[in-house]
């Protein structure tokens, strides 16, 4: 039991732990003070001063997130003082804000907006800066558009980058008035290291940072009756929609989502858990093909450990980060990309239809897929395999601006073909999945048996630890993988970019002898993603994991290889696993890149 | 209330006695505690312009449990109108880098570094000769110490004790948040004392004479010597040191050129007295019984009547919007809107009645901004609005 101190809060005395900042105290007894630098995710900056208070005794005022409770301190969050202060600073905020709401993407989820609204400024006569700047917006990248003129300098997409991604990419550059934050050499997000995560924009208080969104494009597209527009949806797109839609936090909506999707006007909308689950098939046999080359055959051009390669984020990052390790990545392209090759394919084949005429839309918690799905070398079906990504965000939007009651919808099923999934495939959408999902299916493989965990639930790989150990021993598989008996196959599963920078450098110092490795870009894995609603937070990424781990347990199936779309697909346009087929169009190469 | 105190000159911090040796060789071999005792008992301040009690500082630090601690002398001399430092490690080196290394000393620390002010770049090789002959002689006693200098770049906010922190760190020089204090987190996270050059080669005097012969010097709350860089409309600018607790008028009667408007006591920073006010003015540090006293750095600036406070306030504020590191909002945005705001009033773009605004806004600079910088741009812009009003509207 850690000490406690007693403080005084607006008169009302309170016993906290030692430690605790004033903000924390104040929480927990019920007193709100504003905030706008202060991100739960992040380390304190105390920069932006909304959150001061008044400490009996002490003519300056504090910093209330970044300052300890001490011993019999009197702290006055209301006073004459602090009010006055605090529409001070919120109103030079808004006097350097481009303060140009109603054209702003961020209208109405911006923390500046309704700190504004509370104050009531009316009187808002300082000199307005914002037209003194010579701001551009940098629209360069696919992912992310930065407009300066937006921003509060509270950097929290600085801390973010550096601190969850070990990024870097943005930083703070000048000082004075000409102070803002900025990429190497104010080079365009997209020529810089930036991974198109877009953690920065889920941290942004306001419109400075936000995903590049293709919502009127979809729309157009919707509107010509020459066009097959199918979309998929990915796993954790079902567990965060909710919460922009008046769900609370960890709702599952996938038969709702469904339901809208097909209002919206889709002629098709299929899951992305079933290339998914086609993902385990092709990397689970690229992973025991692998063992076998280095086990049995000593074949030293194949690297192990072999790593995943579905978070777009996490490939960015390796290729600017460890460009001589991208042979360790398994050649699987993404579900998202597996999905987008075989619509203009396997799809249009079966469906009749000409792949000219198919749009192909994704439903993403994620900002870099829209990077992915513009890289040159995503053309294996000889058009751009996945012509529009939206994030889970731009998803709700459209569904509000169709008028869509989603809370009142009734559910509907995925449609045929490429729509139906496993367990196995839900739970990429949470750090940790893709390792389950690969290990239920490469251990029945081996061995014919179930994974020797109880109700298949892996449970070492789950949870919130940045980085995450399990190991599985095979004994006595079948006659085919009589060469991994005995072997006690090691893995590891990653999450955040900063954790797979230290599995990474463990790596590489030659102190881990991992075979397998889950990377995810985001904390949490996809369900953390840059492209969910906004706020995030740790508390809501444990709620939309344990929403996606209940949306698996509710699964019939809960193993890729059993899911009969798949066996479907092999038998009638694939063949066989890393076969001829599958190599041309599900499999793709890396291309190094610098970081300057 | 006046001090009616006579302009004393001293004259300890140039006289080169060259004796550090022993100055070095003796107080190592007293106890810590006795030396620590010796400067609280001398009531020596510290001389960068803030004014925390030096021997507390070193006290903090040495209580402070760690195996690494640092000594770091503050050269980043970067107050406008401050001159001095430059001319202490030009002078005497050798007193600067004996005192860190009885704080070093002290506090049980073995590495001590100097920050020194990116654009004093050419002290340095004579600064380094100085330091390798230091550290010969601390081999050959056996005394385990090593000084390095750290370049700045040129930002006045590493100056800040925590900027250059960060700054020695090879990172942004932002200030942190306060607490932790340095003396238990300083450089690299370890307990650190950084004191001013001149406040260091005070405590090489209370160590050369003992405590009593600085606390003889001054007046109540404000002990011993100064050195002032006076500069601006004087017939004599230079360096002085001079016994604090004078009066403001017998500083201008001797350094002025008989028609002084204002006084700039403490750089870009601190405040601006009129005229009618040198006679209740003295300077030193704020304590119960003094009236009203101003601490300073060293700076003196005086105006006379050919000079516009207008142009000296936007020049001060020019520099603040500059030199202000930008991570918090009373002071990045706050100074471009007093530097615009003062602009648009003369212009009459913004009507008088708007400097009483801004004035507002300089007070909840100082309340709220993150570090010293922000905080004291009200006494500039206070002082010289409220003494100066047409001045700043005709």
């Amino acid at each position: 039991m850690a000490k406690t101190i007693k403080i005084t809060i607006n008169g009302v005395t309170v016993e906290i732990e030692q430690g605790t900042s004033i903000l924390e105290a104040a929480r927990q007894t019920g007193v709100i003070i504003p905030t706008l630098c202060y991100h739960k995710d992040l380390c304190v900056a105390g920069n932006c001063r909304v959150c001061v208070v008044e400490i009996a005794g002490q003519k300056r005022l504090a910093a209330a997130c970044a300052t300890p409770c001490e011993e019999g301190m009197e702290i006055f969050t209301n006073s004459f003082k602090v009010r006055n202060s605090r529409k001070h600073i919120i109103e030079l905020l808004l006097s350097e804000h481009n303060a140009d709401c109603t054209r702003c993407y961020k209208n109405g989820n911006c923390e500046l907006q309704t700190l504004s609204s509370e104050y009531k400024i009316m009187t808002q006569d300082f000199i307005r800066l914002v037209k003194l700047k010579n701001y551009t917006i940098d629209q360069f990248s696919p992912s992310i558009i930065k407009d300066d003129s937006k921003c509060v300098r509270c950097q929290r997409c600085v801390r973010t980058c550096a601190e969850l991604q070990g990024v870097n990419a943005l930083t703070v550059a000048y000082k004075g008035d000409r102070m803002k934050i900025s990429t190497f050499f104010e080079k365009a997000m997209n020529d810089v290291v930036c991974t198109n995560c877009g953690q920065c924009i889920n941290h942004c208080p306001t419109g400075a940072l936000v995903e590049k969104n293709y919502i009127e494009e979809v729309w157009d597209a919707i509107a010509d009756k020459t066009k097959h527009v199918i979309v998929q949806t990915a796993p954790a797109v079902r567990v965060g929609l909710g919460e922009e839609l008046g769900f609370e936090t960890g709702s599952r909506v996938t038969g709702k989502m469904v339901a809208a999707l097909k209002r919206l006007g889709f002629d098709a909308v299929m899951d992305t858990d079933f290339t998914a689950d086609l993902t385990i098939m092709e990397e689970g046999t690229e992973l025991l093909t692998r063992l076998k080359q280095v086990l049995v055959d000593h074949d030293p051009h194949v690297k192990l450990p072999m790593t995943t390669s579905c978070s777009p984020g996490w490939i960015k990052y390796i290729e600017h980060m460890y460009p001589d390790y991208l042979d360790h990545l398994s050649s699987c392209k993404s579900p998202q990309q597996m999905f987008g090759a075989l619509a203009k394919t396997y799809y249009a084949k079966m469906r009749n239809l000409n792949p000219e005429t198919i749009i192909s839309v994704s439903i993403m918690p994620c900002t870099a897929k829209k990077f992915e799905a513009a890289r040159p070398e995503m053309h294996d079906s000889g058009y751009r395999d996945v012509d529009y990504v939206l994030t889970t965000r731009e998803l709700a939007i459209m569904i509000k601006q169709a008028g869509i009651d989603f809370m009142k919808l009734d559910d509907m099923h995925y449609d045929r073909l490429m729509g139906e999934s496993t367990g196995a495939g839900v739970i990429f959408g949470a750090t940790g999945g893709v390792m389950e999902a690969a290990l239920r299916t490469a251990y029945e493989l081996i061995t014919g048996r179930d994974v020797p965990f109880e109700n298949l639930n892996i449970t070492p790989v789950r949870g919130m630890d940045g980085v995450k150990e399990a190991s599985i021993k095979i004994e006595n598989p079948l006659t085919d993988w009589a060469f991994l008996d005995g072997i006690e196959l090691k893995c590891a599963v990653a999450h955040g970019l900063v954790n797979a920078k230290k599995v990474m450098d463990s790596i590489i110092s030659g102190q881990s002898n991992y075979h397998f490795i889950e990377f995810m870009a985001c904390p949490g894995g996809c369900l953390g993603g840059g492209g969910q609603p906004i706020p995030t937070s740790p508390e809501i990424r444990r709620k939309r994991a344990e929403a996606i781990y209940a949306e698996d347990e509710a699964m019939p199936l809960r193993k890729s290889h059993q899911n009969p779309e798949i066996i479907k697909i092999y038998k009638d346009f694939l063949g066989k696993p890393m076969g001829e087929k599958s190599h041309h169009l599900l499999h793709t190469k890396y291309t190094a890149r610098k970081r300057y | 209330m006046t001090t009616n105190y006579q302009l004393k000159r001293a004259d300890f911090i140039f006289k080169n006695e060259n004796d550090w040796k022993e100055v070095l060789s003796k107080n190592i071999s007293h106890p810590p505690q006795k030396l620590i005792n010796e400067l609280i008992s001398s009531e020596l301040k510290g001389r960068g312009g803030a004014g925390f009690p030096t021997g507390l500082k070193w006290k903090l630090s040495a209580e402070a449990v760690d195996e690494i601690k640092y000594v770091i002398c503050n050269a980043d001399e970067g107050e406008p109108g401050t001159f001095k430092d430059r001319e202490i490690l030009s002078k005497v080196p050798f007193k600067v880098l004996t005192a860190m290394a009885i704080c070093g000393h002290v506090i049980g620390a073995r590495e001590g570094y100097i920050y020194l002010r990116g654009e004093y770049f050419f002290l340095r090789p004579e600064l380094n000769k100085v330091i390798s002959e230091f550290e010969y002689y601390c081999r050959e006693i056996n005394f385990d110490f090593t000084i390095r200098i750290f370049m700045g770049s040129g930002a006045y906010i590493c100056g800040e004790e925590t900027a250059l922190f960060e700054s020695m760190e090879g990172k942004r020089g932002e200030p942190r948040n306060k607490p932790p204090f340095p003396s238990s987190y300083g450089y690299m996270g370890k307990p650190t004392v950084i004191n001013n050059v001149e406040t260091l080669a005070h405590t090489y005097t209370i160590f050369k004479y003992g405590a009593k012969r600085f606390y003889d010097l001054g007046v109540q709350y404000s002990r011993g010597s100064k050195l002032f860089s006076v500069s601006g409309d004087t017939p004599k600018p230079g360096i002085y040191e001079l016994e604090l607790g004078m009066s403001l008028v017998d500083f201008v009667d001797e350094f002025g050129d008989g028609d002084t408007k204002a006084v700039q006591v403490g750089g870009a920073s601190g405040f601006l007295v009129p005229r009618k006010r040198f006679n209740e003015t003295a300077i030193g540090f704020q304590g119960k019984l003094t009236g009203i006293s101003l601490p300073t750095g060293g700076s003196m600036m005086l105006f006379n009547s050919s000079r516009s406070m207008f142009n000296v306030l936007d020049n001060y504020l020019e520099f603040f919007r500059e030199e202000s590191c930008g991570q918090c909002t009373p002071c990045r945005v706050g100074c471009q809107q007093l530097l615009n705001g003062i602009k648009a009033v003369k212009r009459g773009e913004k009507n008088a009645q708007y400097l009483d605004k801004l004035l507002r806004l300089t007070e909840t600079m100082q309340y709220t901004a993150k570090c010293g910088l922000g905080q004291s741009v009200a006494n500039s812009f206070s002082s010289i609005v409220e003494n100066f009003r047409e001045e700043m509207i005709y």
